[in-house]
């Protein structure tokens, strides 16, 4: 396993909505990257779309991560309006330190309660003493002091963030940043900088998303704007058009997924983003590419459910409906990204799956990963890249459904001559006539089938880290969180403990799993849904221990790493 | 439009050798005709021709034909349509369905499509019925038409195609008779040479379900002046006509929706410098 955060650094900046406290963030993220740290940030936003409070979750540590820590060592709020309504994202205690604004209200009670040490600046009144100065970024000044950070790192950051041609907003805001950073000692700072410098990349996972989608081939999308899934397809949009592609805005998500299955039908790797509610819209569009055989790939960033549901929070609960959510006997692929970074890798081998088995693919996202930002090590080219099995010197014997061996059959592009076929959600013969007959009917059912569960996934069908008799079963988002807590246990209980992290929820790998299982005599199926979806989908389709356990609650809060190395600690004691 | 070269193929060249499953005397197989012979004129190869469709006794018409074809789900014709022709602006991609398709389960696209102005030819074969489910009232059917689903009749007013598709930018608006099919393959040319969105709504009596269409032959009259290009013109003629002029309404000259550039395989663009710190 890697090496994981042992002392990390973890700041929340709250401040009403306009106070610029997403920016500190952002630009404290930065500095840290430039000064060789790995870090991740969470936009957190009160139900308002403005006026309400907002605040910056940042974790900066010298070893990548994946999720938020337990605690906060500084809470800093330029105000507390809305503090009240947002406590719950905010865990400090005794040793975390409380940063207020003497000029502002006090220190609301519920955060007090914690004990925590109050330390007095005055951001207004510093910010006033510069020419265009503003307090968050004394704000991001004092916290950059604290987290050990560079002068010329933070100075950089903000230089970046604000752009070449805001000359004096920069001198500005460096001004008020270092009036800040100047009213702290950085030996004070649990030391984070280790002052390792390498190249980082600064990425979200629907960026990350974006990214795999187009390394993947993907050349046409569809959009139908919904939260937490909307980054996706403005990052695509003009980078689409670069690369000679194109974004099409539909009028609903019916005709998003359509949209996608008709470009998709063309030739033209095509993909649609959508959250839940977006998700059932589709679901009768999937199916039509299920039956006529045409790729398409659809990322579900997952919010919490059911219904509206809570739009801005994470919740692993629409695998049920990827999976399960097709009318008739449906074939068709689930896969998961487990990390911000990974979005990359599983978007792009989605696509890869998609194309090559003429069949779609759900790519179950999540709002914790989709949003949250990270500095990350650069993510490396792979060499998936859509391969479609084409039908090109068509004779008069051609048949667009063939059955073949691996169930994959050549199909041919608008365009190719004596290639000419009906696409069609009926079903047909190998000929792609339409037909009732019962024949049909069974040797389609069954080469669908067939492409999608004899297609080689290779090793990518899981991550399986470490070895031992215990296991911890998760997947999505809830894996960066397990990782970190077996790191934290001790070594005499974490060499005991296999993590195996599926990407391909469906098809089931079975011989798979059953080699990753073996000498494994406990399991827990690990996720974040109220009703342990996955760990129903495992006791219905594979051979697992004797002894199963599930660990499993619904959003919107994301599990935290000492919860759940509490939970592993007692159950391999148990 | 595709930029090959032409195609010399007879109209029965373009049709395919899968037996309709219509009704004998079905509007429909007219309609078939007319297209194959629309194509034909305008000497397109098959190949470069997508026929696309929903889910109804008219949708089925791109089987019949010796195209690429796409039969997909009730409703949705017209995104399907839209998302091959923004992703292949080489095809010429024609759209087909019937009223239940388009202006119910479909309606809302139908706006867009007209709004959008991507590029392609919309046919809907209005037999003012839901054929396929055995007859049910449609958004186009009189509101006292008798049926099992609506005993006395809907009570509820008919929608007004030509008027929804002039009001939402529609580019091209016309209304044919199936039964006159030198004249419909003439306006399906001309629909499918215009740039943008072109609406042809296409009477096609429905003789199991509404055996009273047999008697639009003797209804349908042409239009007491040519097309115009004032699309408000247009919607003041036909909101006032008895529904049964036909001929091409409306030619406009909008800008057609933007077209992507080529789809490029060997791009290699490097778009992951912007994460770099
Ligand atoms: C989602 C969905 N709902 C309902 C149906 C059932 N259905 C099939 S065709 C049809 C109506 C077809 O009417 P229209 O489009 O006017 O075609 P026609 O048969 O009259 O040519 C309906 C409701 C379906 N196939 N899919
Ligand atoms: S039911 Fe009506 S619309 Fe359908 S095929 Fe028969 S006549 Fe034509
Ligand atoms: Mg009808």
């Amino acid at each position: 396993m890697s090496d994981r955060p042992g002392k990390s650094f973890s700041v929340a900046l709250l401040g009403k909505g306009g106070s610029g406290v997403v920016t500190a963030g952002d630009m404290l993220l930065t500095a840290a990257a430039r000064c060789g740290l790995y870090g991740l940030m969470i936009r957190a936003v009160g139900p308002q779309i403005r006026g309400g409070e907002s605040a910056a979750l940042v974790r900066l540590s010298p070893a990548p991560v994946e999720c938020l820590d337990d605690r906060f060592d500084v809470l800093l709020g330029i105000d507390w309006n809305h503090a009240e309504r947002m406590v719950a994202d905010f865990a400090i205690d005794a040793n975390s330190i409380v940063v207020t604004d003497p000029a502002e209200d006090a220190v609301p009670q519920s955060i007090t309660a914690s004990g925590a040490t109050e330390r007095q600046l005055e951001m207004k009144a510093l910010a006033d003493s510069v020419s265009g100065g503003r307090a968050n970024m004394v704000a991001l000044g004092y916290v950059a002091g604290l987290a050990g950070i560079s002068r010329e790192a933070l100075e950089h950051a903000i230089a970046k963030k604000l752009g070449p041609k805001r000359q004096e907003s920069i001198d500005a805001s460096v001004a008020a940043a270092m009036l800040g950073f100047s009213r702290t000692q950085s030996s004070e700072a649990p030391q984070a900088a280790n002052g390792a410098s390498g190249k980082r990349w600064m990425i979200s996972g629907n960026q990350a998303t974006g990214l795999g989608a187009l390394r993947g081939g993907v050349r046409f999308a569809a959009a139908y704007p919904i939260t937490p899934a909307t980054e996706i397809l403005e990052w695509l949009a003009p980078r689409l058009l670069d690369a000679g592609g194109t974004l099409t805005q539909a009028e609903d998500e019916l005709a998003s997924i359509n949209m996608a299955i008709g470009a998709s039908f063309g030739g033209v790797p095509s993909l649609t983003a959508t959250s839940g509610p977006g998700l059932s819209l589709m679901i009768e569009g999937l199916g039509l590419a299920v039956c006529a055989e045409i790729p398409v790939v659809v990322v579900d960033v997952m919010r919490v459910g059911p219904s509206t549901g809570i739009p801005t929070k994470p919740e692993q609960s629409d695998l049920n409906a990827a999976v399960y959510g097709l009318h008739g006997d449906a074939p068709h692929i689930v896969v998961a990204p487990n990390s911000v970074t990974d979005c990359v890798y599983t978007t792009q081998w989605a696509v890869h799956l998609a194309e090559a088995t003429q069949a779609p693919v759900i790519v179950l996202s999540d709002q914790f990963i989709g949003q949250a930002i990270v500095v990350a090590d650069p993510v490396a080219e792979i060499s998936f890249f859509a391969k479609r099995k084409l039908a090109e010197n068509i004779d008069e014997a051609f048949e667009r459904y063939a059955i073949t061996a691996d169930g994959i059959s050549p199909m041919p592009i608008p365009g190719t001559a004596g290639g000419q076929y009906t696409a069609d959600g009926l079903e047909h013969s190998s000929k792609a006539k339409p037909s009732g007959s019962s024949g049909d009917h069974c040797t389609q059912l069954d080469k669908r089938a067939r492409k999608i569960a004899d297609f080689d996934y290779g090793q990518h069908w899981a991550d399986i880290e470490g070895e031992g008799e215990l296991a911890i079963l998760t997947w999505g988002s809830t894996t960066g969180v397990v990782r970190e807590a077996l790191h934290r246990l001790s070594s005499d209980v974490s060499r005991k403990v296999k993590l195996i992290a599926l990407r391909l929820l469906l098809p089931v790998r079975q011989e798979e799993m059953a080699a990753a299982l073996d000498g494994v005599n406990r399991l827990m199926v690990i996720e974040q849904n109220h009703t342990g979806q996955l760990y129903r989908l495992l006791r219905a389709w594979y051979e697992l221990p004797e002894n199963v356990d599930t660990l499993h609650r619904p959003g919107p809060g994301v599990f935290r790493p000492g919860e759940i190395a509490t939970k592993i600690n007692e159950w391999c004691l148990e | 439009m595709s930029a090959v070269a032409p195609c010399k193929l007879k109209a029965s060249d373009y049709k395919s050798d899968t037996k309709p499953v219509w009704c004998p005397g079905c509007g429909d197989y007219h309609v078939l005709a007319s297209l194959a012979k629309s194509i034909a004129a305008l000497a397109l190869a098959p190949e470069q021709i997508a026929v696309v469709s929903g889910i109804g006794c008219s949708s089925r018409i791109p089987a019949y034909l010796n195209c690429y074809g796409f039969h997909g789900v009730h409703g949705r014709a017209l995104p399907l349509a839209t998302g091959l022709k923004v992703a292949r602006p080489d095809l010429t991609v024609i759209c087909a369905g019937g009223d239940g398709d388009g202006f119910s389960i479909g309606g809302n696209h139908l706006l867009h499509a007209c709004r959008r102005n991507v590029d392609i030819t919309y046919i809907v074969m209005d037999n003012e019925i839901y054929g396929m489910t055995k007859g049910q009232p449609s958004p186009t059917t009189a509101p006292d038409w008798d049926s099992s689903l609506a005993p006395g009749g809907t009570g509820v007013s008919p929608f007004h195609p030509l008027v929804i598709a002039l009001a939402s930018g529609a580019n091209f608006v016309a209304r044919s008779f199936s039964g006159d099919v030198n004249g419909t393959a003439k306006m399906l040319a001309e629909a499918i040479s215009h740039p943008g969105f072109s609406f042809v709504q296409i009477l096609s009596p429905c003789v199991t379900f509404r055996p009273d269409q047999r008697e639009w032959k003797n209804m349908v009259h042409p239009p007491p002046v040519p097309f115009t290009t004032d699309a408000s013109q247009a919607a003041r003629r036909v909101m006032t006509d008895d529904g049964f002029n036909i001929g091409v309404l409306y030619k406009g000259s909008r800008a057609k929706y933007a077209q992507a550039v080529a789809h490029d395989d060997a791009f290699e663009g490097d778009f992951q410098n912007e994460f770099l710190v």
